[in-house]
């Protein structure tokens, strides 16, 4: 049992990384570069969430959604579009910028305090009878509400982003850019175009992770951003960065290892480095990834 | 009147000059090639003609419009379709998705079906093909899948920027027909090859691309006969 529930923890806390890390994985593939900016877009999303809670929390989940997506498309046209084709390094030191900018902003906006929120699983009022706060028990097997719901967010996002990607003539589209930008605008596809969509797409997710991370237990503040942002950018490149299946599989792996780890009393206070060292090891033994394939050298 | 008409055009690469203003048309329902040997410049005219790499000057107009600084994926709206160098096919989509992407720019998609149809009916080897990745497809499927993919957009004008590299002869011969075929059903062709040989016969009219300048011009024939390409580029 106890096994049983680390296990489906670290599933919950992996499904949220790489739902983070999906977001560097598509920017990458698409716009070859490395957004540092997304881990920010998770904290924006959490005080989004807190100033639209007491409006109702429904608004606030969709409010912040949209306005992320829509952040994530202003970011690129303003500071990452005039950039293209500038040097990858001017590119990187640019949203290392972004990050500071909106870490900034928010302090300047929202004030230095830390927020802690009503948490949002009050969402569910028929789960709040004391003292099954928020607990699901089916037979001997109970659940954290919040934990059944990410699951469900997860799987669900997963896979109509999978079906997205592979069926529609968009999705088909992002992979053609992401293989060969003249080919793809031979065929008329507009780049500019595929690449604000995948902003808006990443920046979704992210806003989406940032209320399953703000489900139970909010505390939101400037740097909230960074940690998630970090492990998830070692689950996109664990998976193999460019790759979509491999950030799912590289931010299911993190988070398992990350539940794991804290399961063990003598090994959790070093988590967060085991997590790290993970990332090492496969930049030292496969530096593409798990899922990661070398670029085919263009003629 | 001319379909394409490209007006002295300069495209540097840094400070080198690859294209020293050339000027050349290319007629309503002709087969027109570029040829010239390894580095003149023949790439370099396709791909700034569709504003894949950008032009110091000079203007081209297709088809009554002004392309000269209308963005690459506006281009083949307007009718103009580019089977670029090396195929570059998307390796990574299948033989099915790779046509849906050449169809990308129909407003209308409901001759998709049909148009598929088409090409699967004019290479067999592609239908066969499918649901394959592209990327696994030999050479010569790879070419095939390249000019089909050009088709889905029925183009006006196919570009296509040297279609028989690196095949087998048998297989040559074979684009070249496919080529012939194309024209024949009313699409206009603008050829770069360095087989001047095959692309003279099947041309109505070419230009001779050395170092960035035209030297020469004139009907297939009477280019195949001269004897400066003779010399240079049919072997004596
Ligand atoms: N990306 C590039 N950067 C610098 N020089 C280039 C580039 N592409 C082509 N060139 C140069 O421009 C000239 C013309 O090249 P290209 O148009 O590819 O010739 P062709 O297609 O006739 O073989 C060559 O000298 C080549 O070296
Ligand atoms: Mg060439």
């Amino acid at each position: 049992m106890e096994f049983l529930n680390t296990f489906i923890n670290g599933l919950s806390v992996g499904g949220v990384y790489a739902m983070i890390a999906l977001g560097y994985t598509m920017v990458y593939g698409i716009a070859k570069m490395l957004n540092f900016a997304h881990g920010d877009i998770i904290m924006v999303g959490a005080y989004l969430i807190v100033l639209f809670l007491p409006i109702n929390p429904i608004v606030a989940i969709i409010a912040a959604i949209i306005l992320c997506a829509i952040l994530g498309i202003f970011i690129e046209k303003i500071a990452y579009k005039p950039l293209r084709g500038a040097s990858p390094l001017a590119v990187l030191i640019t949203a290392i910028g972004v990050s500071y900018l909106l870490q900034s902003l928010a302090q300047i906006i929202a004030g230095p305090n830390t927020y802690y929120p009503d948490p949002l699983s009050k969402l569910f009022p028929e789960f709040m009878g004391e003292p099954t706060y928020g607990i699901i028990t089916i037979g001997s097997f109970s659940i954290k509400l919040s934990t059944l719901i990410t699951l469900i967010c997860v799987a669900i996002v997963m896979t109509a982003l999978t079906l997205f990607v592979k069926y529609t003539r968009t999705g088909r589209a992002m992979v053609a850019v992401s293989e060969d930008k003249g080919a793809a605008q031979l065929m008329g596809i507009n780049v500019n175009h595929i690449i604000m969509i995948t902003f808006a797409i990443g920046s979704a997710l992210a806003a989406l992770a940032s209320i399953l991370t703000t489900f139970d237990a909010s505390k939101v503040s400037t740097t909230m951003g960074s940690l998630p942002g970090i492990k998830a950018f070692a689950a996109a490149v664990i998976g193999g960065i460019g790759s979509i299946p491999g950030a799912m599989l590289g931010g299911i792996i993190l988070g398992l290892v990350e539940c794991f780890a804290q399961a063990v009393p003598a090994i959790a206070p070093y988590t967060v480095t085991i997590e790290f060292s993970l990332l090492i090891i496969m930049l030292l033994v496969k530096p593409t990834g798990i899922l990661g394939k070398k670029r085919r050298e263009k003629v | 009147m001319a379909m394409l008409e490209v007006h002295d055009l300069e495209v540097y690469y840094g400070v080198i000059r690859a294209l020293k203003g050339i000027s050349f048309e290319v007629n309503k329902g002709e087969i027109v090639t570029l040829i010239g040997a390894n580095g003149a410049g023949k790439t370099t005219t396709m791909q700034s003609v569709v504003g894949l790499i950008p032009k110091r000057s000079g203007s081209v107009i297709f088809d009554g419009h002004d392309i000269t600084k209308t963005p690459c994926h506006k281009i083949v709206h307007l009718g103009m379709t580019q089977v670029p160098e090396g195929r570059r096919i998307f390796q990574e989509l299948s033989v099915y998705d790779n046509l849906l992407m050449g169809a990308y720019s129909m407003k209308n998609q409901s001759s998709f079906k049909s148009d598929l149809e088409a090409i699967y009916t004019r290479f067999p080897r592609l239908a066969e093909r499918k649901n394959q990745i592209a990327g696994t497809l030999s050479g010569g499927e790879q070419q095939m899948l390249a000019m089909g993919r050009a088709i889905m957009s029925h183009p006006k004008l196919l570009m296509l920027d040297e279609p028989s590299m690196g095949l087998s002869p048998l297989l040559v011969d074979q684009v070249f027909e496919i080529i012939k075929d194309i024209n024949k059903d009313g699409t206009t062709i603008l050829l770069v090859e360095q087989n001047a040989g095959k692309s003279l016969a099947i041309s109505d009219r070419a230009y001779v691309l050395e170092n960035g300048s035209i030297v020469l011009s004139g009907t297939g024939n009477e280019l195949a006969s001269s004897e400066m390409v003779r010399k240079a580029y049919l072997g004596g």
